[in-house]
């Protein structure tokens, strides 16, 4: 895997209605690094994985990819290089069937169909999911959608993924199956998240947001031992350490 | 809103009849499209008193609904479901076309109830043969069918779209009136509400429809869908299209039903 | 209302058939110009959220009943009427193959009656020039309401017409359409309440969503290819209708004629001669027309060896179609 460092330079934006999601976010992460973001409702998480991946447009400031900056302009790297598995897989999931819907991000880069569908098979291998490979997508489990979703995105071989709130609305044994997978990658990993077990478990790192802003960064066991921030951020320490 | 729910609950249905293996559902959509337009345009041919030279068309539905091993018992709640129609719009023949057929020797009947009877059974038969094609096919297969006889991409495209998330946004559609039921709201809502509940799952299907556009360009579409299976056509299929055509020429042509009484009786004109 | 297959004659059905297939490509290649992918995505989610809404019920202030959304004309004005005809047409599509409505012969009329008249004559030629871009609400209201009555109006039309045209039925123009019209008078006026209602909330909530309205001449020449298409169909139906003697009653009385006569040669005729030969056995099923014409009892010469012949051999088909149907589900 031929990675790089992904850096976000002072990112600001506001929705078209007004509302401002990002102010001035800056941080950089190293090749092969998980990193999780964490942040109240609205804290602007999931806008700035969308910069990232190039389905936004700053207003100011700017995303690297080693020496790549992220414009319509390198959308096509952008793809390649970055692997968006979105919150609600209801988004992701339109093909007939799950090993149509794996195969859709290769076929788009141009791979042969008889080679997309070995990617896919591969990729659904890597999930867990080859039991689905004829199903339609849309009459799976949310846990199975997930791991459909995954597969999807790791057909594609990216080298960075950023997944937003991967853990909501899993049962107890997909998360677990899910953290499984997230701690065998070698991809860099951005996660977006409200669940703090799930970064004590997955994350060497945690990027704290409020108002648009990153206003901690730090390993996971310092950062959520702040109680005054956690409770700013509406945060709560994670529960295994809640006795 | 039960009304919604079980139209949800039927297609869902009608998918997972078509995601089973039958003998329909091999053959190639394309083979069925065809051959089904055939045989719409052969029923449909009859003039409008015809009843017994349409009798041997019910074997092709019958034919589907074997091969396609669709249950009898969905096919008839679809048929009573959608007959309230034909019964309406040809029940008024009986009164306004009282001119006598002899239908049999020195039976009469007004021209009316036959040309009613008519209408009744193209109705069966049109409708049975088109849901037989479609439990026995999918709408993935029919688009994929649809495209390769040249319908236009875009519309087959933004068809496949709406058959995915017809579950989602019916889904959410009928939480939000179920919701609406649970916290004491009774019979169809008032012109405000409804403006707001329709309002909000508006405003939700275009976020979606925004969603579900980032994460197609997420993962590099460029305007296009690719298709990632051919559809496949062989022999049985060309046996097929032309064993039925050449069967519907000859129901056409041939008063087959008379020609097989004749046969049986001995008797003729 | 729905058009249905066992009401077509199959010169109507198909000459509907062309004229909407015609739409449906311009209509594609319409929007493939466009060079803005998002339009797919959102005309099938806009579809499916036409279909899933056309579900839900409201009440009609001061009637105690309800209505429901139809859809055509709330497309137009979200998409604009190329992609909208395209997002109905699919609505249409999932209804006639999954529910039955209609039929698919009559999908042809059915796109025509409910997609191309609001799409292409009610929205450009009613609704647009009624609430111009920064009406008030009342004026969106109306505009919505005048259109959609205006659309179902000319959509139930051409359900007579077409039912009428195609001779099945025995209804005549002028009863039927006298049934007709007010029932999608009411069933107008829900449609636009409910559209108005959708319209304005989104007003209101995100009026980013809203398109702008079109330049005025692409306006005119949308209204052109719909009366255009009108005019096709109508002229097809016309000369393929094998009994236009309902539709001539009607467009006679209509256009205060004592008489209308149909081209005895030319197209209709041709048409009326190819519908005799392909009724090879002509005595066994007579044409009702000429039955009438003639003023005596159709199916002249029927004797007894001829009707227990018939009877038995329509017993034994059925018996074989059963037969069939039972071996062909043991054979898997
Ligand atoms: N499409 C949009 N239009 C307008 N405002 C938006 C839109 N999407 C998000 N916002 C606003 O931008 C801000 C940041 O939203 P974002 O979705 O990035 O937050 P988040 O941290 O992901 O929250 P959550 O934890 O709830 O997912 C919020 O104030 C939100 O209301
Ligand atoms: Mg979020």
């Amino acid at each position: 895997m031929n990675q790089q460092v992904v850096e976000a330079i002072g990112l600001s934006y506001a929705y078209p209605d007004g509302t401002t999601a990002l102010d001035g976010a800056s941080f950089r992460v190293a090749p092969g690094e998980s990193v999780a973001i964490v942040g109240g409702n609205g804290a602007g998480k999931s806008t700035l994985l969308l910069m990232m991946a190039g389905l936004l447009e700053a207003n100011a400031g700017e995303v690297r990819i080693g020496d790549v900056s992220v414009t319509p302009g390198s959308r096509d790297f952008v793809r390649r290089t970055i692997g968006f598995v979105f919150q609600d897989a209801d988004d992701q999931l339109f093909m007939p069937t799950v090993k149509e819907d794996v195969a859709f991000g290769p076929l788009n880069f141009g791979v042969p169909a008889e080679e997309a569908a070995s990617l896919a098979a591969t990729a659904l291998d890597v999930v867990g999911a080859s039991h689905l490979a004829e199903r339609p997508p849309y009459h799976l489990s949310g846990g199975e959608k997930r791991a459909v979703a995954l597969a999807g995105v790791i057909a594609m071989g990216p080298s960075v993924l950023l997944l937003d709130e991967p853990t909501a609305g899993l049962d107890p044994a997909a998360r677990r199956r899910l953290i499984k997978l997230l701690q065998a990658f070698e991809h860099t990993r951005i996660v977006a998240t409200h669940d703090l077990d799930f970064v004590l478990d997955v994350c060497a790192r945690v990027l704290v947001m409020e108002g648009g802003r990153i206003v901690a960064d730090g390993a996971p066991d310092a950062v959520f031992r702040d109680e005054p921030l956690l409770a700013r951020c509406h945060l709560e320490a994670p529960l295994r350490w809640q006795g | 809103m039960s009304r919604l729910e079980s139209a949800l609950a039927d297609l869902r249905l009608a998918d997972t009849l078509a995601a089973r293996d039958t003998g329909l559902s091999r053959l190639d959509p394309r083979a069925k499209i065809v051959t089904t337009l055939a045989f719409l345009a052969a029923v449909v041919s009859y003039e409008r008193h015809t009843v017994v030279a349409l009798l041997p068309f019910l074997l092709y539905p019958v034919a589907l609904v074997s091969m396609g091993e669709v249950p009898w018992r969905w096919l008839a709640r679809k048929l009573a479901l959608a007959a309230p129609f034909a019964v309406l719009m040809g029940i008024a023949n009986p009164v306004l076309d009282r001119a006598p057929l002899e239908v049999a020797h020195g039976v009469t009947m007004a021209g009316g109830w036959i040309s009613f009877g008519s209408i009744l059974l193209r109705f069966a038969l049109t409708v049975t043969a088109a849901l037989a094609v479609v439990a026995g096919t999918g709408m993935h297969a029919l688009c994929a069918g649809l495209a390769a006889l040249g319908t236009p991409r875009v519309f087959t495209a933004q068809l496949l779209f709406l058959w995915r998330y017809a579950f989602v946004l019916g889904g959410e559609g009928a939480r939000m009136a179920t919701a609406r039921e649970a916290r004491g709201g009774r019979g169809s809502p008032t012109l405000a509400v409804y403006g707001s509940l329709a309002g909000h799952l508006l405003l939700r299907a275009f976020e979606r429809a925004e969603r579900i556009h980032r994460a197609m360009l997420a993962r590099g579409f460029d305007g296009e869908i690719r298709p990632s299976r051919a559809l496949r056509w062989s022999s049985r299929d060309t046996v097929f299209v032309v064993g039925w055509v050449a069967f519907f020429v000859a129901a056409r042509a041939v008063y087959l039903p008379l020609l097989l009484g004749r046969l049986l009786t001995g008797l003729g004109g | 209302m729905h058009m249905a297959d066992a009401l077509l004659s199959p010169a109507v059905g198909g000459a509907m058939w062309v004229a909407s297939a015609a739409t449906l490509a311009v209509c594609a290649r319409k929007v493939s110009a466009r060079s803005e992918d998002r339009i797919v995505p959102l005309m099938g989610v806009l579809g499916a959220f036409v279909f899933a809404a056309q579900m839900i019920n409201f009440a009609i202030p001061g009637t105690g009943s309800s209505g429901h959304l139809g859809g055509g004309l709330l497309l137009a004005i979200l998409l604009g009427p190329s992609a909208a005809f395209l997002a109905i047409a699919s609505v249409l599509t999932v209804q006639a193959l999954f529910f039955a409505d209609g039929g698919l012969l009559a999908l042809g009329a059915n796109l025509f009656n409910i997609g191309v008249l609001p799409c292409f004559v009610a929205y450009p030629l009613l609704y647009r020039p009624l609430a111009p871009a920064g009406s008030s609400r009342a004026r969106v209201g109306i505009a919505a309401s005048v259109a959609a009555v205006g659309g179902l109006l000319l959509g139930a039309t051409g359900v007579v017409l077409q039912t009428v045209a195609s001779g099945i039925s025995s209804l005549p123009a002028g009863p039927f359409l006298a049934l007709m019209l007010p029932i999608h008078l009411a069933i107008g006026l829900a449609e636009g309440l409910a559209t108005a209602a959708l319209v304005l909330f989104l007003a209101k909530a995100r009026p980013d969503l809203l398109p702008a309205a079109p330049a005025p001449l692409r306006r005119r020449s949308l209204a052109g290819f719909a009366v255009a298409a009108a005019l096709v169909a109508g002229v097809l139906s016309w000369f393929a209708s094998p009994q236009p003697d309902g539709l001539e009653w009607s467009i006679a009385r209509a256009a205060g004629m004592a008489e209308l006569k149909a081209p005895e040669g030319g197209m209709h005729g041709s048409m009326a001669r190819l519908q005799s030969t392909t009724a090879l056995l002509p005595d066994y099923d007579l044409p009702a027309s000429r039955a009438a014409a003639q003023g005596e009892a159709a199916w002249p010469e029927v004797n007894a060896g001829k009707s227990f012949a018939g009877l038995v051999g329509a017993l034994a088909t059925l018996g074989l179609v059963v037969a069939a149907g039972f071996a062909l589900r043991r054979r898997r």
